[in-house]
């Protein structure tokens, strides 16, 4: 309203923009910034703070794990399949067309060694833990992983085959301390 | 006639404190000489239901809250403790439990109410939208009310909710984040609900002033539709429609207390008096039934991003709804083709919130994607070719017209009623 009352009044007589309209364009324009500035530091409090960032990490005995079996391990409070996998899942794992998967990526390029598949557990599509990892549970029509969420397959690599979750389960960065320990994170 | 009348009173306190806070002239305005128009029917009641509702939450909600401790480590405890142990705690979280489903049950009836009688409609779309604005913050604060008993369902709800936000390209990620204030859904996640989760409904306060306050620019809507022409068309506020609201306030309550006293736990799922657990989900999460519907939509598309677009679209769309009907005419009694689409679209939901609970197979997902793309076809196809296309029923001259019969006798005789006893 001010704007307008001082535009009928400030113009200059051939309608040019004035000084006085200048300095109302600089004094909200600083005023945006300075809210905008202020505004930053709350928000940016609720990203993780620093002892949540303190990267943790878990380290894995293999040892008790038998082909064929899976385990669930905690990292960062969330879950991480391992599985030790047998002949048949590697082989399942590598016979497939690479460029059919919705997230193509080779096994190799997820694993560091064969016969252990190791992943983060939360599906991706909206987070819940997927089956496959307790003998019995439904493995899904890839025979890895199953969410009953909405209904994700993820095959023995733990890669998206069918469903509404667009991306293979995450690998985290996983490195063999020795043959049979491994550190996550 | 009571309206334009200003507030008379003889006590001169009042009138002292009046000239200098006019808060007496409001609510006399507001809720005692306001005039209504004469034909309001019950469906008009859930307007005040609602406001109850938001009133017996936030009084039930603070007291809650004296007890309740927001740590995943203590609070699905805590909320054990004020079931067992703190004197009514239990009669005081039923009650915030139920009357939050029953807050949806009265204004979902609101909204389908508004739809039906073209309440929308011009001069009174903001008056919508800010309707719309409330049912979303209604959302918000029920769905992060409903994490705070860490139970599974908690958990699993909270962490399934604010990974949709993953599905926006690019960000999505670390908008999650954000929101977490970690890397899963944890006791910052559950401290910035709680915090949340005691505001918003206070913002709900603020937008349903503002909903009054626009909706008093031109007065309610009427099952007829019409405007009211003159004074023979509208009653005070007072006593007819506080003694009618005051009645549906009794059959309100009856009704609740059905469920708070009897099946107190009918309408949420028994998963979430199981601790919450980061490393399983429950074979069959659902989220609280007046999410259902939503749910159904997001899970009708086979992909991530799209189900998410379409379900925030579902709700998006009734923003806009006010210039997708196109058609002049308000009420559905005199929209001969509309009033059986109005039908359609309601078992459209209905079958939308029962796909919702069923695993999203088979029938109940063929079911939900039927029922979604009408849901849609309803809004941005059907509505603006209605109203080209439809030949709506004459209308009545005037509200009082129908009741009082030909067109001279109600303008003497009606004025009558109209002088306030
Ligand atoms: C729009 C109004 C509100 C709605 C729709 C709402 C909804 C909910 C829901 C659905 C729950 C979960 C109940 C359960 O399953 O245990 C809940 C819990 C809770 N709410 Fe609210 N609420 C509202 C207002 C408030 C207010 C104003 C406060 C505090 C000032 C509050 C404090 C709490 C607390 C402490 C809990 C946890 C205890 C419990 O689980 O019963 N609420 N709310
Ligand atoms: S969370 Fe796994 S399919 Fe949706």
């Amino acid at each position: 309203m001010a704007a307008d009352s001082a535009h009928a009044s400030q113009h200059s007589p051939d309608g040019e923009e004035t000084r006085r309209d200048f300095l109302y364009l600089v004094a909200g324009a600083m005023g945006a910034v300075g809210t905008g500035a202020f505004a930053w530091p709350l928000i940016n409090s609720m990203n993780p703070s620093a002892d949540v960032l303190a990267l943790s990490s878990t380290e894995v005995d293999l040892t008790p794990i038998e082909v064929g079996q899976s385990v669930t391990v905690v990292w960062r409070d969330k879950p991480v399949f391992i599985r030790h996998r047998t002949e048949d899942e590697i082989a399942a794992a590598n016979d497939v067309a690479i460029n059919e998967l919705p997230d193509p990526q080779t096994d190799a390029d997820r694993v560091v060694k064969p016969e252990w598949l190791i992943v983060g557990g939360n599906c991706t599509h909206l987070g819940c833990v997927p089956l496959g990892q307790k003998t019995g549970d439904e493995k899904g029509e890839y025979d890895g992983w199953f969410c009953p969420c909405h209904g994700s397959h993820y095959d023995t690599s733990g890669r998206i085959r069918k469903g509404p979750a667009p991306l293979n389960l995450p690998v985290p960065p996983v490195e063999f301390l020795d043959d049979t320990t491994i550190k996550i994170g | 006639m009571s309206s334009g009348q200003p507030f008379q009173t003889n006590n001169a306190i009042i009138k002292w404190i009046d000239h200098r806070l006019p808060i007496f002239s409001l609510t006399n305005d507001t809720l005692v000489d306001y005039p209504a128009p004469r034909n309001l029917n019950y469906w008009w009641n859930f307007g005040s239901l609602a406001g109850l509702a938001l009133v017996v939450m936030i009084v039930t909600g603070i007291v809650l809250a004296m007890q309740y401790t927001p740590h995943v480590d203590y609070a699905f405890d805590s909320v054990e403790r004020i079931m067992r142990d703190v004197n009514g705690g239990w009669l005081i979280r039923y009650i915030h439990m139920n009357m939050a489903s029953f807050f949806f049950i009265a204004v979902i009836i609101h909204i389908f109410r508004g739809l039906y009688y073209g309440s929308y409609k011009a001069p009174r779309e903001i008056l919508w939208i800010l309707g719309v604005v409330i049912f979303l913050l209604m959302m918000a604060t029920a769905f992060m009310g409903y994490v705070l008993p860490w139970g599974q369902m908690s958990f699993w709800g909270a962490t399934v909710i604010t990974n949709l936000f993953s599905a926006i390209p690019l960000v999505g990620e670390s908008i999650v984040t954000w929101l977490w204030g970690g890397f899963s859904v944890n006791n910052p996640t559950l401290n910035r609900f709680f915090a949340l989760h005691y505001l918003l409904p206070f913002v709900i306060v603020g937008v349903v002033i503002l909903h009054i306050w626009a909706l008093h620019r031109f007065g309610s809507n009427n099952p007829l539709g019409i405007d009211a022409k003159g004074p023979q068309d509208k009653i005070p506020f007072h006593p007819y429609y506080t003694v009618k609201d005051a009645f549906g306030v009794g059959v309100f309550l009856l009704i609740f207390s059905v469920f708070l006293f009897f099946a107190p736990n009918f309408l949420g799922h028994p998963d979430n008096y199981i601790p919450a657990n980061p490393l399983s989900t429950p074979a069959h999460i659902v989220p609280e039934w007046y999410f259902l519907p939503f749910y159904a939509i997001l899970r009708s598309v086979p992909d991530k991003l799209l189900g998410v677009v379409l379900m925030f679209a579902s709700i998006g769309i009734l923003f806009i709804l006010p210039w997708l009907d196109r058609s002049p005419v308000r009420s559905c009694k005199f929209r001969p083709v509309y009033k059986w689409f109005f039908w359609v679209l309601l078992i459209a939901c209905v079958a939308l919130g029962w796909a919702g609970q069923e695993a999203p197979e088979g029938a109940p997902l063929y079911i939900s994607r039927v029922a979604t793309a009408y849901y849609f076809f309803h809004f941005l196809v059907l509505l603006p070719l209605l109203g080209v296309i439809e030949r709506p029923k004459p209308l009545p001259a005037s509200i009082a017209e129908p009741v009082l019969g030909g067109g001279e006798v109600w303008s003497n005789a009606a004025a009558k009623p109209m002088e306030k006893a």
